[in-house]
């Protein structure tokens, strides 16, 4: 079977990350309950008459799967795959909402086209007039992982050279509005430098757009080799850290030879205890490191622990934003992610360096 | 420049999206589709519901479309004929 890299990556999020050259150096800080992307020009990557038909999440998602395309020097791909939880949230809500208002009268195509989920692979295909597989996951939190899934089996048998995988979920305003009703989005606004110490219930909502390519083709630019990548939809706490060694063991590895923890906590009360059980127990002696205070919560922001899990490797660096703790590891060569929303849809990750 | 003309052009710029166009740029006899400001079919269809919510008129044959959506002054000209709100 072929080895998988991560050869590019293009992120937006709620830190300045679009530029590749930077690696997390100026922070911003929120004091808020829902927080949005910092976002590009977006005139400067995308035509404006391509443009004004696009939402937010499309015009995210197509940016960010340029700089990735760009930083590969690829101008066609083999494959697009997307992750996304929501899709395009914010004009199904516009088209919903007119239905509403307009007693189902006077529907306007455009937010209808715009709405559906595989709308962002959709556009990042026309726009490099790719004609190959072009695919979406709608898998709540393991979307990203799912779409890393299908490249990572495409590649290991060679179906394909050079795939672009994302994930991307953008903020809708009424969504938002129904997850603050059920508490899934926390009832204070809060620091975000405090964010992972908050005991309340709810996490902070946020948005992004993270992109890679994913190839058998080793560069000397590639960032780290994907070694697995394994998803749960259920996975009772009680047998967490089981799962987590037998992933590591099919992947002839043992907890101590992981060099970094990437873990999920979004300050929910309620169920950081999973990420909270493996820091205190096989991984209090790892280095830990945290990013939902930095990006928030969205059904694909494990793709952004991705991308920091890959610039981790690449650049052999530990921003101080991100470390939970001060071990110090003797190297940065093997780094585990671990992610899971209310206690559903976990997955693990592991990165090499290369 | 008539109420309606500025209503029609203020309208096209915020439901079609024409983020880049101001009111100032679009002549009353400027073509809206092709060469002039380039709208497309998905467009006109924009345009076929905005006549039928905010005016009250029923366009039954599309082909029509392409004569009243000519430009701004002719799409005034009918909805002044033919406004039923």
């Amino acid at each position: 079977m072929e080895k998988v890299y991560i050869n590019s990556i293009g992120s937006i999020s709620a830190q300045k990350t679009f530029d590749n050259n930077d690696f997390l150096e100026e922070i911003t800080t929120y004091e808020d309950n829902v927080i949005p992307v910092i976002e590009p020009n977006y005139k400067d990557f995308i035509p404006p008459a391509a443009a004004r038909r696009m939402a937010k999440g499309i015009k995210m998602g197509v940016v960010a799967s340029k700089i990735a395309m760009e930083e590969a020097n690829l101008t066609d791909i083999d494959a697009i795959i997307t992750g996304t939880g929501m899709g395009c949230v914010r004009d199904s809500e516009k088209f919903v909402t007119a239905i509403l208002d307009n007693n189902e009268q006077f529907l306007t195509p455009t937010s209808f086209i715009q709405s559906t989920h595989n709308t962002v692979a959709g556009q990042i295909a026309l726009g490099i007039g790719c004609k190959g597989y072009n695919f979406t996951y709608v898998h709540s939190s393991v979307s990203f992982e799912s779409a890393l899934i299908d490249a990572l089996m495409q590649l290991e048998l060679k179906e394909a050279e050079n795939i672009l995988v994302g994930g991307v979920d953008e903020s809708g305003e009424h969504t938002n509005a129904i997850h603050k009703l059920i508490q899934h989005i926390k009832p204070e606004k809060i620091n975000s430098n405090k964010l992972l110490h908050s005991k309340t219930v709810g996490a902070v909502f946020g948005e992004g757009a993270n992109f890679f390519v994913l190839s058998n083709n080793k560069k000397e630019t590639s960032y780290a080799q994907v070694m697995g990548v394994k998803t749960f939809n259920t996975l009772p706490k009680s047998e967490l850290e089981s799962s987590l060694e037998e992933f590591l063991k099919e992947n002839n590895l043992f907890v101590t030879d992981i060099d970094v923890l990437i873990s999920g906590n979004n300050g929910d009360v309620d169920y950081d205890n999973y990420y909270l059980d493996l820091a205190n127990g096989p991984f209090k002696n790892t280095q830990q490191v945290v990013y939902k205070h930095l990006s928030g919560e969205f059904n694909t922001a494990s793709a952004f622990g991705f991308w920091l899990g890959a610039k981790i490797l690449k650049t052999q660096q530990i921003p101080s934003a991100v470390a939970l703790n001060t071990i110090k590891p003797n190297g940065l060569e093997l780094v585990l992610l671990y992610n899971q929303y209310r206690g559903k849809n976990h997955s693990f990750i592991i990165l090499r360096r290369c | 420049m008539s109420d309606l003309k500025q209503e029609l052009k203020e309208k096209i710029i915020t439901q079609l999206n024409l983020e880049d166009i101001a009111i100032e740029e679009i002549a009353d006899n400027d073509s809206l589709f092709g060469d002039g400001l380039g709208l497309d079919s998905i467009d006109a269809l924009e345009l076929i519901v905005m006549l039928d919510k905010d005016y009250g008129i029923k366009l039954t044959d599309p082909k029509e479309g392409k004569k009243i959506f000519e430009s701004i002054e002719v799409m005034s000209n009918y909805i002044t004929e033919h406004r039923t709100k």
